[in-house]
């Protein structure tokens, strides 16, 4: 919902320190995940996660949540669908160009940030959305690359889009994955 | 393919040489640039045609001013001919090219393949740039695709460039060897967060930037005090972007129906006045010209004259931004490098 996304970034700062603790406790469970199955409890958290980010941030399922990362302010909502906005075009007053009635997602992502502790981290150039990966739980995923991290998963072509977009994995690693997926994380072929 | 195939089979073909050192891809623009001079570059108005006449008649009245003519990518989400085939002719007859990538029409795997063909075709300046929505152009009902943005563009070719892989880790043999260009729009919100994203864009790769139209002085003189805080203007080439309007009319409009496009009052009033409005339109650009050129950072100017590309060469020369400096194409040796 449009009102509840400029809640959101009006209160960076407080989902922010949520994040953070929702994060550290699925990195936390990944054993636990790991031992139950990615496969298997990614359905039920994918679904919980698209009924709450859907509420509060308008969240469309990208799968590589970066929202820490763009103050709050889900990028996907840009018509451009801009991973690193605002573009040229933004109307007087910080208005989208397509969309004239709606702020601009970028313009409230970049307000977010200098509300938030670890705002910084809008300055890393964002990696393109691996369109793969849509619809799939990126909470899992984070628990996933964060634990993977200390394990590097050798993946050539993945590890490609990692080493050109340093700073963005670091921080946001769920944005350049590198640990296995599971296969019902992963659609294929065209039927997207 | 050996020299004595070469001159054998397709004696007509370039060569594909490395850069000097120094240089990432050894353009004339980039020459220029690294040399410290003031750079001009110019916009080229793209033909709705196949004849590849129509191409040089629209690149004559800028060649003989322009250190690069700047081959729109379908701009304004208008269809015209492609910037790719623009830059091919152009750049085989020895003038120096931009070629603009909007991310607007074609997702990874076509740009990448493109960047490969362009560079092959001698093209060695590219414009990173996310494009217009699809609802202003002349075909609103197209698929919009922005697979990547201007950012993740520029990461793409640098990759692609300096590690010599597509973004798949695939390896290239010849990698192309671009001068990256980035466009920024400094007068238009969030005026705060522009030089922090022309920061973002240099990171991604940007070595040169153009900006959209620059016709408030001190909205941009801000911009810039910024980007030399950041220290930007060391580590990217900032071509100011200017162009003449036709009359008052034609700043209203431009104003309420290009996107990202910042006309102050006080100019629109001035073209209200003035008893030729034509003129009055040239007098602004060439005064813009001489204020910008007098700001720190500023490597260059781009003029976008869009149907007024008649008056570019008058324009520049009344600047006299140039100062004796005259750009000229290579004699027709196919490629850019010379």
């Amino acid at each position: 919902m449009y009102r509840t996304r400029l809640f959101a970034v009006r209160h960076a700062r407080a989902f922010e320190w949520l994040y953070v603790r929702l994060e550290r406790a699925m990195v936390a469970l990944d054993p636990l995940f790991a031992r139950v199955g990615y496969a298997r409890i990614e359905p039920p958290v994918a679904a919980i996660e698209r009924v709450t980010k859907g509420l509060l941030f308008d969240c469309k399922m990208c799968g590589q949540c970066v929202l820490s990362s763009t103050g709050m302010s889900c990028p996907m909502n840009c018509p451009k669908q801009l991973r690193n906005g605002p573009c040229g075009g933004v109307r007087p007053g910080g208005y989208c160009e397509v969309k004239p009635q709606m702020r601009c997602v970028w313009v409230l992502a970049w307000d977010g940030a200098a509300r938030m502790k670890d705002g910084g981290t809008i300055h890393d150039v964002q990696p393109p959305v691996d369109r793969s990966l849509e619809g799939s739980s990126s909470w899992l995923r984070v628990s996933r690359e964060k634990a993977a991290r200390l394990r590097e998963a050798r993946d050539a072509p993945r590890t490609t889009i990692a080493k050109a977009f340093p700073g963005a994995r670091a921080n946001e690693p769920s944005a350049a994955p590198l640990a296995p997926e599971p296969s019902s994380a992963v659609r294929t072929g065209d039927g997207r | 393919m050996t020299d004595d195939e070469r001159r054998e089979f397709a004696p007509w073909l370039p060569t594909y040489d490395e850069p000097p050192p120094g240089h990432v891809s050894g353009s004339r623009l980039e020459r220029v640039l690294r040399q410290g001079r003031f750079a001009v570059t110019a916009e080229l108005n793209p033909p709705d045609s196949a004849d590849p006449a129509d191409v040089f008649e629209a690149a004559r009245p800028l060649a003989e001013v322009a250190d690069a003519i700047n081959a729109t990518d379908a701009s304004g989400a208008n269809c015209h001919m492609s910037s790719i085939g623009i830059c091919s002719l152009l750049t085989r007859a020895g003038y120096g090219t931009i070629y603009q990538i909007s991310c607007r029409d074609r997702n990874r795997i076509a740009i990448q393949g493109d960047v490969l063909g362009a560079a092959a075709m001698g093209v060695r300046n590219v414009l990173c740039l996310t494009g217009d929505g699809v609802g202003v152009g002349d075909q609103p009902g197209a698929r919009p695709v922005f697979d990547l943005d201007s950012l993740s563009l520029l990461r793409t070719i640098r990759t692609m460039r300096d590690e010599g892989t597509f973004l798949s880790g695939r390896q290239i043999t010849r990698p192309p060897r671009m001068f990256l260009g980035a466009a920024e729009n400094p007068c238009v919100e969030p005026l705060d967060w522009r030089p922090e994203r022309l920061a973002k864009k240099v990171d991604a790769g940007a070595e040169f930037i153009q900006t959209n139209y620059i016709f408030d002085i001190p909205v941009f003189e801000r911009f810039m005090a910024r980007v030399r805080d950041l220290g930007l203007e060391e580590r990217a080439f900032i071509l100011a972007g200017v162009g003449p309007l036709a009359s008052a009319k034609a700043a209203r409009w431009m104003r309420s129906n290009v996107p990202g496009i910042h006309i102050p009052d006080a100019v629109i009033e001035r073209l209200d006045k003035a008893a030729k409005p034509a003129e009055e339109g040239k007098r602004i650009c060439i005064e813009l010209m001489q204020q910008l050129r007098e700001i720190r950072g500023v490597a260059g100017v781009h003029v976008m004259a869009y149907r007024r590309e008649h008056l570019v060469s008058e324009i520049v020369a009344e600047s006299g931004v140039l100062q004796t400096r005259v750009p000229h194409r290579s004699r027709a040796s196919g490629r850019e490098v010379d």
